[in-house]
């Protein structure tokens, strides 16, 4: 038994222990950088997270053989805020306030994101976001590296609508229930509405995270398909669902030439579970496949398999979003000579990497980077072949021209705009 | 003599100098596949098509399946074969063997959508005299959307030709189909008639696309006929909904009978009880990833072993769980409740360690993909069908297992009076030990299943508990035919419901009418009666 004395006494000597290293990590802080990583190793993003975990760590991995940044090592901080939307807040006010680091790579979920917003606004913080989202704002601690609306939704409905993608005059907007799926899809709205398309032509059906049961929701995409116009579904549909989603597809005989379906949220590492035989055709639509043939993409590849010692995992979007916001913070802090919140701010503005699907990849100073748009159709190895992608790169646009509350909205950090979301010039903080 | 000889062989040589012109030609024709943009590709097809050489089908049929590449040493363009696990390369023409294909070394051409779409109606009817039935039937079922104008009088022919039945019904339907696109003002409105007799969504997408443009006599013909068919494919789709709440009613009868048991007849809330259907599914994973190890294409034979191995993972390890923990908190809900929903937190981080957080594949054995179609408009997809048969036949073993063994015997008489059953010499502990592995066991088939339709990843548990405890509490604690009538009562409402209230506002209606129900009847529909139970 543990008595009271014992109790308090170790409780004592822990205590003791966590003050002194405490104190040894902040001895320790005058030589390292620190790197903070928010992304959930538990719960139902860690399918998606986890990766890109890794991935920050081979970043790191690979800066500090090559000598480090401003002559210092980097050090990961990595916490698990375990899919939970509140402890994502809590966690990231950890890395900052105790463990100090000078920047944050994390979230995936929107909501995660907008929990976090205020922390790092509030504790002038630096966070760089990787994955695509539904855009509409733009925050002066955010760097957003993913695809805004304009670099994924749209061009994927124009390419539908061409006459390569089948010249599609119907839609079917298909979602899970939350923030990314609505707004994306009120954006695609207002622009099916400017192309001609009218609300008669487009069905806009939502389901439940996880949703497990697609038969009825399959079979009246195929009855909304048969009334003589060419129509073609965009899926926001995330994480679990596609899987039952695509299945069920496959089994209900839905042919991409007949329904071809674009989704905005799977990749590589989705397919990996599914057999994509009867999926082939259909499409995706990101900024980067693992099956782009550039050099780039070869040494990324490698390096990944190196790193994480299986030949057989994939590469996806996220990843390289998270490889050119890792890339350009360093060179970022190399130019600023410090690690200094503010001042690798000024120096990310018009800060260029490599994408790795080639071109080059510049953050613009509404926090949005200018990144080239690929669609992609699966094939039966659960890989994309690209079949159309823009002639350069897309500037990433924070707010939608095609919502009217948002149309005139600009979002630019430098000087005289100094503001996220306003119609005129701001002239000071 | 000399004469005739040196004519002769004139002639020959002209002819060999026609042929190889025209296998240039063919050859020169097959390099225009090299160009870039999507729209040359096409031109390419469509003139191979055209030539009317027969040994197109092979570099054809290898594009539409993605095997068609550029050699990157000489520009020529090849067909990739895999023969025992190597690749080689074939002339694309000839289909002579060219070599083994190092990685990398070639280019695949690429298709879209909209090529492939082509490509089919092409190599249809490049195919429709094909000696194979079965080869003819997909022939004709591709043409129907994209039948060439010219293939009328082949289309024709063929049909004539026919004596299989199922390939002439197809051949009828789509020669209607190319007749209503491309022929004349009569040619249409007979094709309209025939086409009135293949109520399906194609058709019916037709027919609707030829209203957008058609006038007189034909708009009124077309309109007739669609209306007709949506008639018959609204009492279709009632069939269909059928089906469907039939399908999620056996998924839900899965899914809970095992917690019936535990929850039901022995009283414990266990909230690991999804995760005993996570161990089912991924002891499926182990055993067809050992399985093709060893036996690679014995997807049917692992699936089947995979059932009893579920059990016994799960049932074991269900025992093992009410040794360890569960037997100490009998009575006790609350912190039953707490505790097993620790575990079942334990459970998932343990297989994601172990298993990696991704999905894991479970390949479908071929039989169980696809579907069955009755009709044109009444589609039953393969996977589910088989696990309404599942479901069934697990019921009824239970069923017998409880009512007629030894075994049943012993558990009904603990449930029904603890007391009463250890005075006779019942080992009750012994026989609660094995009744919580049984319902495991049971949650280790459903996961079994469950792998052929939802995701094999750590979350798969979470995502059934509720609805299990939701059919458990509706079909009425401690019966089996309660929770038989509970699934399927509750499959049905969501599937009659979704498509009118869609998903997320059906799954709601359900949960509020059943929350109502209890109101009524605090002990679901079949409610065990007698003064034994337990209140």
């Amino acid at each position: 038994m543990i008595t009271r004395r014992n109790a308090l006494n170790t409780l004592a000597a822990a205590a003791l222990a966590v003050s002194v290293g405490a104190g040894a990590v902040t001895a320790k802080a005058a030589e390292t950088i620190k790197v903070g990583v928010l992304h959930s190793l538990s719960g139902t993003m860690a399918i998606s997270e986890t990766t890109l975990k890794d991935s920050v760590l081979m970043m790191i991995d690979d800066l500090n053989k090559n000598g480090g940044l401003l002559g210092k090592k980097i050090e990961a901080v990595v916490v698990d805020p375990a899919s939970n939307w509140p402890l994502f807040a809590e966690k990231a006010r950890e890395l900052i306030q105790v463990n100090k680091v000078d920047v944050v790579f994390g979230c995936w979920t929107s909501v995660s994101r907008k929990s976090v917003l205020p922390v790092f606004e509030e504790l002038n913080s630096m966070l760089f976001y990787p994955v695509q989202y539904e855009g509409e704002e733009s925050s002066r601690n955010v760097f957003y590296t993913g695809a805004a609306p304009n670099q994924q939704a749209i061009p994927a409905v124009e390419y539908l609508m061409s006459e390569d993608g089948g010249g599609a005059k119907r839609f079917v907007l298909l979602g899970t229930d939350y923030v990314y799926p609505r707004t994306t899809n009120k954006i695609l709205r207002a622009f099916l509405h400017t192309k001609g398309v009218s609300d008669a032509d487009i069905m806009e059906e939502y389901t439940p995270f996880g949703h497990s049961d697609w038969q009825t929701i399959v079979a009246s995409v195929k009855k909304f398909a048969s009334q003589g116009i060419k129509t073609a579904v965009v899926s926001t549909i995330n994480g679990d669902a596609n899987v039952p989603f695509y299945k069920e597809l496959g089994n209900q005989g839905v042919k991409a030439e007949d329904i071809p379906v674009i989704a905005f949220s799977v990749g590589e590492e989705e397919l990996a579970g599914l057999d994509t035989k009867p999926l082939v055709g259909h499409l995706g639509a990101w900024n980067y496949f693992m099956s782009v043939d550039a050099p780039e993409n070869e040494d990324f590849i490698k390096a990944w398999h190196a790193f994480i010692g299986d030949e057989k995992r994939v590469t996806n979007d996220p990843m390289e979003a998270t490889y050119i916001g890792f890339k350009m913070w360093a060179q970022a802090v190399q130019q600023a000579g410090t690690t200094d919140v503010d001042a690798v701010r000024q120096a990310m503005y018009g800060q260029k990497v490599k994408n790795l699907t080639g071109g080059v990849a510049i953050m613009n100073t509404n926090h949005h980077l200018s990144k080239p748009v690929l669609i992609g159709e699966i094939q039966e190895d659960g890989q994309f072949d690209v079949v159309w992608q823009t002639e350069g790169e897309v500037v990433g646009d924070a707010w939608s021209d095609f919502i009217p509350e948002s149309a005139a909205l600009t979002a630019d950090w430098t000087y005289p705009w100094v503001c996220g979301n306003c119609k005129k010039p701001v002239y000071t903080n | 003599m000399r004469r005739i000889i040196l004519s002769l062989l004139l002639v020959l040589t002209a002819a060999t100098m026609i042929s190889s012109a025209r296998a240039d030609q063919t050859a020169d024709l097959l390099d225009a596949l090299k160009a870039k943009s999507f729209k040359a590709k096409i031109i390419a097809v469509e003139n191979l098509a055209a030539s009317g050489d027969a040994r197109v089908v092979a570099p054809l049929t290898a594009l539409l399946e993605g095997r068609l590449h550029k050699r990157k040493s000489d520009g020529a363009i090849v067909i990739v074969k895999k023969i025992d696990r190597r690749k080689f390369f074939f002339d694309a023409l000839s289909g002579e063997k060219l070599g083994p294909a190092k990685a990398r070394s070639s280019k695949k051409i690429r298709v879209n959508n909209r090529l492939r779409g082509i490509l089919r109606g092409v190599l249809g009817a490049l195919t429709l005299f094909s000696p194979d039935s079965k080869q003819r039937l997909s022939a004709a079922r591709s043409m129907f959307k994209s039948a060439p104008s010219d293939s009328l009088a082949t289309l024709s022919k063929a049909y004539l030709k026919e004596t299989d039945e199922a390939v002439r019904d197809a051949l009828a339907r789509t020669l209607a189909a190319t007749r209503l696109r491309h022929g004349t003002g009569a040619e249409k409105l007979a094709a309209v008639e025939q086409l009135s007799d293949f109520p399906d969504r194609d058709v019916r997408d037709l027919l609707a696309s030829t209203a957008l443009k058609a006038e007189g006599d034909l708009l009124a013909a077309v309109k007739s006929a669609a209306a007709s068919i949506e008639q018959r494919l609204a009492f279709f789709n009632i069939l269909q909904n059928l089906f469907q709440g039939i399908s999620l009613g056996s998924v839900l009868l899965l899914a809970a009978i095992g917690l019936a048991i535990t929850f039901g007849v022995m009283g414990v809330i266990n909230m690991a009880y999804g995760e005993m259907v996570m161990l089912g599914a991924y002891t499926t994973h182990v055993v067809q990833t050992v399985m093709h190890t060893y036996y690679p294409g014995a997807v049917t034979q692992s699936l089947l072993l995979s059932i009893p191995a579920a059990f016994l993972v799960a049932g074991l390890f269900g025992i093992f769980l009410e040794r360890s923990v569960i037997r100490f908190l009998y009575g006790r809900p609350l912190e039953t409740l707490l505790a097993t929903w620790g575990l079942s937190l334990m459970l998932q981080q343990f297989v994601r360690s172990v298993f990696g957080p991704t999905n894991r594949e479970v390949i479908a054995p071929s039989w169980m993909s696809g579907s069955i179609e009755i009709t044109g408009g009444l589609v039953l997809t393969n996977n589910r069908i088989c696990i309404i048969i599942f479901a069934a036949l697990v019921f009824l073993v239970l069923t017998l297992i409880i009512r007629y063994t030894d075994f049943g015997l012993r558990m009904r008489a603990v449930t029904q009076n603890r007391a009463m059953a250890n005075a006779v010499g019942i080992r009750s502990s012994w026989i609660d030990a094995m009744t919580f592995g049984l319902g495991s066991g049971v949650a280790g088939l459903a996961g079994v299943a469950l792998s052929q339709i939802d995701n094999v990843s750590p979350n798969l548990g979470q995502s059934y508990i509720i609805d299990s405890f939701l059919v458990v509490v509706f079909g009425g604690v401690g019966n089996l035919w309660g929770t038989l009538v509970g699934a399927l009562s509750l499959g049905m409402a969501n599937k009659f419901l979704e498509p009118y209230a869609g998903a997320v506002l059906g799954k709601i209606l359900i949960l509020v009418l059943v929350i109502l129900f209890i109101q009524k009847r605090p002990r679901g529909l079949f409610a065990l009666k007698g003064r034994a139970v337990e209140g």
